[in-house]
């Protein structure tokens, strides 16, 4: 399977993705500047994390027009593999891939910890080697995570089961206490509603090897990957 | 030229937290009167337009496209003359 990380001008969870894919699941992968715009030989996109454009603006509104991501966008629609981690997840609510925006945590701080997250749906095409419910540890390293939608949308991605992450404590209970950022309905990753595009605001690629003190990264990148 | 004076404020109903803050640090300043303040952007943009019409039209799209996020924002502007037009021209500046 062939991966494509793409870079902008301020990615910098761009080497970690690359690593992952590269040295851990020994697949093949390319970094992809965001000023090109060609990706038919790829099977799973990633837009890493970092501060595209300095987040001005917003997180993510400057990047969602540069060259690559129209390329992305039809990617996405004739039914690829798109992931978006932190600001990638930002990247794909501005570009209108995945529903919702990502505002300011609520406490103000840059977050930078291991968080728990509860599985809510192994039926994508990153999730199928989770069982459903499985509370995995993965770090966040944000500022601006707070999912935030309106009131229709919410209920429309619930019922289609399009939340795929919720923070949550050890035990996988989920409450205000285990709501790093202020996120509503403590969510931490969506699907898009062909579930082929997912965004979440936790690091997998950076716990894929027990050295960075979990590997439960790996789930995401072998259910991609169809390995157990 | 034209001057458009943008502001991007949040939408009703969010929480903003800056604005929490912000609120908190007045009240501690012992302005007790503060009950409430809410953080929003300004955005000032010298354009090129034959008349304040096509200039209006050119700032709404700009606002939709890229300026204000609908999830989370909403927006209003003001539209002039730039000052440098208006000196040339030899008027007073108006609203």
């Amino acid at each position: 399977m062939k991966f494509g990380v793409v870079v902008f001008p301020g990615s910098n969870c761009d080497y970690d993705c690359y690593n992952a894919v590269k040295r851990v699941f020994k697949q093949p992968v390319e970094f992809i500047w965001h000023a090109g715009s060609k990706l038919d030989h790829f099977d799973c996109i990633i837009l890493p994390g970092g501060f595209s454009y300095g987040d001005y603006l917003r997180t993510g509104a400057i990047a969602r027009f540069s060259n690559i991501m129209d390329s992305v966008i039809r990617f996405a629609r004739a039914g690829g593999l798109v992931i978006g981690i932190c600001n990638g997840f930002q990247i794909l609510t501005e570009a209108g891939l995945l529903p919702g925006a990502l505002q300011r945590n609520k406490s103000l701080k840059f977050l930078c910890k291991y968080v728990h997250l509860r599985c809510e749906s192994n039926k994508t095409p990153f999730t199928n080697k989770f069982k459903k419910g499985q509370v995995v540890r993965i770090p966040i390293a944000h500022g601006e995570g707070n999912f935030t939608v309106d009131e229709k949308t919410l209920k429309e991605i619930e019922n289609n089961k399009q939340v795929i992450f919720r923070y949550c404590d050890e035990k996988g209970r989920v409450s205000d206490a285990s709501n790093p950022n202020g996120s509503m309905a403590g969510i931490a990753g969506i699907c898009n509603k062909k579930r082929n595009v997912l965004g979440m605001m936790p690091h997998p690629e950076r716990c894929c090897e027990a050295l960075f003190g979990s590997e439960d990264g790996k789930l995401i990148f072998r259910s991609i990957l169809r390995k157990d | 030229m034209y001057n458009a004076k943008v502001t991007v404020r949040q939408k009703k109903g969010l929480l903003d937290p800056q604005g929490v803050a912000i609120g908190g640090a007045l009240r501690s300043l012992g302005y007790s009167q503060v009950s409430e303040v809410k953080v929003g952007k300004f955005i000032e943009i010298a354009l090129k337009a034959k008349d304040k019409k096509e200039a209006e039209k050119k700032v709404e799209e700009m606002c939709k496209k890229l300026l204000a996020n609908p999830v989370i924002e909403v927006y209003s502007y003001e539209i002039d003359l730039s000052a440098e037009v208006l000196t040339k021209a030899g008027e007073a500046p108006q609203k």
